[in-house]
């Protein structure tokens, strides 16, 4: 980032997964690491995630998902971002998810997944240096 | 010592002296000896200084370089330990404990279709499974019937699909209901997914009093940390009274709650928030009970927990005896239960899923070994033992059998199951045992000041100190002071696993297809009828049981019967904290 504002990041749980014990630890570090973090909570459609990624005018949305479904929510959640304008958001992926699944998520427009094991510090390298940079 | 200990009835004995285990003039030599020991200790660290300055248990229970007899001076052999199936059950709630019977291997399993996983529960009876345990998956466990647009991408993933008593039919094919027991991880619409089990139980002919089992039903921790609720709190509450007081009635070897504790710990806590924010919420259900109007003696007896075993060995064996103790104490002393079989605290234990690495997933097996040996020798009921692939998917069978297999490498070679509660008597064990109920202890008095766990838990007490804690091990594992072998130190370059288990997305297609065919041919009238009378049995204030078994009879599917309870009843909203 430039001289512009913080960066801003939505962290959400698309689908029905309530295990949020790693979005929350993201979130925290997120913010100490200073950036302005949203976190939606658990059970939320990709409809919804998409229009608080939008409405909050977020520069990098996580998602988080433990429960399998990551291979249908988190490409309909990048294919509504685009239909709503925010291709420029960062796309990441965390949770429980296969090796194999990543080259097809990365397709879709997921930059990146963190697996399991994953420092938060990375995450936050990560974004330092791939958040879209605006004034 | 805490408020409990006031209570107790004092020993035959009166004298102190009588009662302390140790002579006092030995402790005193003992405690001159130790002193000079110290200093010797101390002045040779300057050369050779220990690993680290402190030492911690995972929970951050301070750890003294050695235990003595002057560490456990005040334990009281009778009042504090006693023996093995008495008051107050520190060590172990049966006399013989696995001399008798050895605990339930009880692997947690389901996924796909209720034909997918009734194929896996006859693999693990066949393999030497004792129980079952059934996963569902989310739209299960949150109400919504598999064709529900919310459920579209999770039908069948992290469990099995069940929509109606046709499904519950086709899971146990084969297996007969007065000859296993089941466990259903189903918490807030047990009432329903066990009427269903109930339907089927008396297809087979089995009665109600033949059938053993539990289900979860423990709502409180879904608001805190798993988060599969439906309803607020209020209604929720008396869905799990009106459970409790059908049971005792109808079907009476039934457990009708699982208090959890696993979730809250995989969700971040501590050994101590586990223990205290579990017997909370255990004091919160039996005063709801109370409140209902039951007696504690009719509904204590069928209370069952779950707890998590964890990283650090002789933490969780000191945890689980801790828990064992101030739960008697409760149940005796504040809730005046009379009935011995309300004082014990029985608990089923899983290994830690949190603490499965995705790094060098062999590892896994051996985590497993040694927190399942904790959960054994700390007199646990029954086990899940994690498999090694749980980092990336569900378990394949190879794994599943792995898992098992090491329960029964612990039952059947290493020789700990042969005499009851073997590290009673360490000191160290003893200390830490005590110093866990004293803190738990601590916690469930603040709660208690706070208004209990339900409004401990509206003022975001309960999360907050689990999201802290969460924090605290992460920062820990990031800057190197906690060591996760494979994860910060000695990681090593490994191809990914292979050969996962994935769930057919056809499972979708096949649950909805099914739910057309039940929908066409059933008796739509009667549906109505019973979803109606259920809908006026919520209004008011009778059991929701009985009008619950008719739905399920009429084959009114989950979510039909949800939607009525949601009408009534409302949807709870949680609020976003991290």
């Amino acid at each position: 980032m430039g001289n512009g504002r913080r960066i801003r990041v939505l962290v959400a749980k698309p689908g029905l997964d309530g295990h949020d014990r790693g979005a929350k630890v993201l979130s925290r570090a997120l913010r100490d690491a200073g950036m302005e973090v949203i976190y939606t909570g658990i059970r939320q459609t990709p409809e919804q995630v998409v229009n608080a990624a939008i409405q909050e005018d977020v520069d990098v949305l996580c998602l988080s998902s433990l429960s399998g479904a990551h291979d249908y929510l988190f490409p309909r959640v990048t294919s509504l971002l685009r239909e709503k304008g925010g291709q420029d958001v960062l796309v990441l992926g965390g949770g429980i998810i296969p090796e194999e699944d990543i080259p097809a998520l990365k397709a879709c427009g997921i930059s990146e997944v963190f697996g399991p094991g994953t420092f938060t510090g990375d995450i936050v390298r990560y974004i330092e240096e791939h958040a879209p940079r605006r004034g | 010592m805490d408020q409990m200990d006031e209570t107790v009835p004092s020993p035959p004995e009166s004298d102190c002296e009588v009662r302390a285990m140790y002579d006092k003039k030995a402790l005193e030599r003992i405690e001159k000896a130790y002193a000079s020991w110290g200093e010797k200790v101390s002045s040779a660290l300057a050369k050779r200084p220990e690993r680290k300055a402190d030492f911690y248990t995972v929970s951050g229970i301070p750890v003294d370089r050695v235990y003595l007899p002057v560490h456990v001076r005040a334990m009281d052999y009778e009042q504090d330990l006693g023996l093995p199936g008495e008051f107050p059950f520190t060590r172990g709630v049966q006399p013989t404990m696995y001399r008798g019977q050895l605990w339930t291997m009880r692997q947690y399993a389901g996924f796909g279709t209720a034909e997918d996983t009734n194929r896996r529960y006859k693999y693990l009876l066949e393999h030497g499974q004792t129980g079952l345990s059934v996963a569902f998956d989310l739209p299960t466990q949150i109400g919504y019937d598999s064709d529900h647009p919310d459920a579209y991408a999770e039908v069948g993933k992290v469990g099995v699909a069940v929509d109606s008593v046709h499904d519950m039919r086709i899971l146990f094919e084969g297996i007969p209901l007065d000859k296993v027991s089941t466990s259903m991880t189903i918490n807030a619409p047990a009432a329903i997914l066990l009427a269903m089990y109930l339907a089927v139980a008396g297809e087979q002919g089995v009665p109600g009093d033949k059938i053993n089992g539990t289900i979860q039903n423990d709502i409180l921790k879904e608001y805190t940390s798993r988060g599969t609720y439906i309803f607020p709190p209020g209604p929720s509450m008396r869905i799990i009274t009106d459970i409790f007081a059908f049971c005792s009635k109808e079907v009476p070897n039934w457990n009708t709650i699982s208090i959890s504790g696993y979730h809250m710990r995989e969700a971040g806590c501590t050994a101590v928030q586990e223990v205290a924010f579990t017997l909370a919420n255990g004091i919160a259900y039996v005063e709801a009970g109370l409140k209902a109007g039951l007696d504690v003696d009719t509904f204590g007896p069928r209370l069952a927990f779950f707890f998590c075993c964890h990283l650090d060995f002789l933490e969780e064996i000191a945890k689980f005896r801790a828990a064992r103790r101030l739960w008697a104490r409760i149940m005796r002393e504040r809730f005046k239960a009379k009935n011995p079989r309300s004082w014990m605290l029985r608990f089923h234990t899983q290994t830690a899923g949190c603490t499965l690495t995705a790094q060098q997933p062999k590892n896994n097996i051996v985590r497993v070994a040694f927190q399942a040996l904790s959960a054994v020798l700390g007199g646990t009921q029954s086990l899940h033992t994690n498999s090694m692939d749980e980092a990336y998917a569900l378990p394949t069978e190879e794994a599943v059998q792995i898992a098992l297999r090491t329960q029964q490498l612990i039952a059947y070679e290493t020789g700990v199951a042969d005499t009851v509660d073997p590290l009673a008597g360490s000191f160290y064990i003893e200390n830490l045992t005590r110093e866990i109920e004293e803190r738990a202890m601590e916690y469930i008095r603040k709660i208690d000041d706070m208004g209990g766990s339900p409004a401990a838990i509206e003022q975001g007490f309960i999360q907050r100190e689990i999201q802290d804690a969460a924090y605290r091990y992460q920062k820990d594992i990031e800057s190197g002071d906690r060591v996760i072998v494979g994860v910060n130190r000695f990681q090593t370059d490994e191809a990914p696993l292979r050969g996962l288990l994935r769930v057919d997305p056809a499972v979708r297609d096949r649950q909805t297809e099914r739910l057309k065919e039940i929908r066409a041919k059933r008796d739509a009238g009667r549906v109505q009828r019973q979803l109606a009378s259920l809908r006026e049995a919520a209004r008011g204030k009778e059991n929701l049981m009985p009008p619950i078994l008719e739905c399920v009879r009429a084959q009114a599917t989950l979510g039909e019967i949800c939607d009525v309870l949601r009408e009534v009843f409302g949807e709870y909203q949680a609020s976003v904290t991290f």
